[in-house]
């Protein structure tokens, strides 16, 4: 049987467990709401203003940064996997690759993307 | 072939035969019996897991010179069944204007990323779990979704501090998984497989002797993932208060502290499995499944033991000082120590094992020592530079 079909299986089952656990609570809990209980939490005070805040530009180049080293890792694990019964060649290749990421990241650097402005 | 030697096929032909004897499908047979296996499996880790609240409890306890539980039980055992049941009968709120569906639906598939990793866990070397070819990229992958959980559930909640908290967690998240791939290579270059099983067969000796640079890296990635002390700044209760699960009740909010948990322990887990030889101990493995599970659980509990030390000693740094030792520390010394033990690799192949172990050892203490080493330079600049050249405070003669 092929083996995926046990992973979906467990994303099945994984879910289960959850969702039952998460039932029981919504079955047994009482279920009084008013609109102070429902107002959004903000330490006791009045919300002010909107709850989805703008974020930091910063995060978005962090995530692009992220994004090529992810990508990366698809090439760098076959080549890890092979390694034993490949040569010299494949190293220094090897190497040569995570060099010139490693060099986006200097760009990233030098132009001063990773400071926390 | 007995029940002691391999009890799991032993329970599954056995139940195969009754769903077959009922003139069931053999397939279909074969499916349920997977289902009921995964079931049981994950019931169990459901049960370990509360017993993680109390141990969590007991530990932090005594890191802060208290007892901890101890009323309910023999030393507090019954505690959290009674923390379980509260959590159960508590109201389940939903703040206004929160977007339902994500809403409900973050805490389930937090618990859910945690457990779909223990699909490819080998417990025993006749219990492989799903013996994927691809087990090292399948617990990265399986991680996302417990970041994809995380960001659902802080958008959804419609308060300001949870956005943050999400937002927070999520870039801690995205850029300590790029140092974790890389240490990943390090097993998987000496084993030459990226399946668990494979992994843990070759560590006829510890992955840990040849690289422990590399299983440093693994647990500071993993403690960053798993967002704990010293990275939990999106919980950091005296900014955010509780970060993204902040406006979560009952049950659902048990689901993300029980996944946070079960995390950890898993990490712990993976921990070992990587460079401590996962369920193998000179040869005890072989002599039972039962001692061989006994071996990993306690391996694991080993790996959360330590990042529970970690959590509760070193105190909470801010964003930039992460995201800024992650990127221009962490990453590149994980990079190089890649490219390091892939041409340390190729240089001694064939060489004897004493000799094996000896240059991959030195060169890992060479990697180390270097990066700290400029790091410390780095950093005694960078105190010139803000603090003015240092005072030389002239001796008292007398």
């Amino acid at each position: 049987m092929n083996e995926w079909l046990y992973v979906g299986l467990f994303f099945i089952v994984g879910l289960i467990i959850p969702v039952g656990a998460i039932g029981i609570g919504f079955l047994l809990g009482p279920k009084k709401p008013n609109p102070i209980k429902q107002s959004t939490y903000e330490c006791g005070i009045e919300p002010v203003g909107e709850g989805w805040v703008q974020f930091k530009a910063q995060y978005y180049i962090f995530a692009l940064v992220f994004l090529v080293f992810d990508v990366e890792s698809i090439f760098l694990f076959p080549w890890a996997v092979r390694l034993g019964q490949l040569g010299m060649f494949a190293v220094v290749e090897g190497i040569i690759f995570i060099l010139i990421l490693v060099a986006g990241l200097v760009y990233t650097w030098r132009k001063g993307m990773l400071e926390w402005a | 072939m007995n029940f002691w030697n391999d009890p799991l096929k032993v329970a599954a032909d056995w139940l195969t035969g009754i769903f077959t004897g009922w003139g069931m499908n053999t397939v279909v047979a074969n499916v349920l019996v997977a289902f009921l296996g995964i079931l049981m499996l994950i019931t169990i880790l459901m049960v370990i897991d509360i017993f993680l609240v109390w141990i969590e409890r007991k530990v932090v306890a005594r890191f802060q010179d208290r007892i901890g539980p101890n009323r309910l039980g023999p030393f507090g055992l019954i505690q959290p069944f009674a923390d379980i049941i509260k959590l159960m009968i508590k109201e389940d709120t939903t703040p206004d204007h929160a977007d339902k569906f994500v809403y409900n639906i973050a805490p389930m598939l937090s618990m859910m990323s945690v457990l779909i990793l223990w699909a490819v866990v080998p417990l025993a070397p006749v219990m492989l779990g799903v013996d994927l070819n691809i087990g090292a990229l399948f617990i990265i992958a399986a991680g996302s979704i417990g970041t994809l959980s995380i960001i659902m559930a802080g958008w959804s909640s419609n308060n300001k501090f949870s956005v943050i908290g999400a937002f927070r967690q999520v870039a801690v998240m995205v850029s300590f998984e790029v140092p974790m791939l890389a240490v990943l290579l390090i097993p998987t270059i000496f084993a030459g497989s990226m399946g668990i099983n494979a992994i843990i067969q070759s560590q006829n000796i510890w992955f840990v002797w040849l690289s422990p640079l590399a299983a440093v890296i693994f647990m500071i990635a993993a403690i960053a993932e798993l967002g704990r002390a010293p990275f939990d700044l999106a919980e950091g209760e005296s900014e955010l208060v509780s970060g993204y699960n902040i406006e979560y009740s009952g049950m659902k909010f048990g689901m993300f502290y029980a996944g946070e948990l079960l995390h950890a322990f898993t990490f712990g887990g993976f921990w070992s499995i990587m460079f401590f030889g996962g369920y193998r101990f000179f040869g005890l493995e072989l002599v039972s499944p039962f001692l061989a599970i006994a071996i990993i659980l306690f391996k694991a509990m080993v790996g959360y033991w330590i990042i529970m030390w970690v959590k509760y000693t070193v105190m909470r740094i801010r964003i930039d000082q992460m995201l800024a030792f992650n990127w221009k520390f962490l990453t590149p010394v994980a990079f190089v120590l890649v490219m390091v033990t892939a041409l340390m690799n190729t240089l001694l192949r064939g060489a004897p094992s004493w000799l094996f172990i000896t240059g991959m050892l030195l060169s890992n203490v060479i990697v180390a020592w270097v990066s700290l080493e400029i790091v410390r330079s780095v950093s005694r600049k960078e105190r010139e530079r803000v603090e003015g050249p240092k005072q030389v405070v002239a001796e008292a003669h007398h």
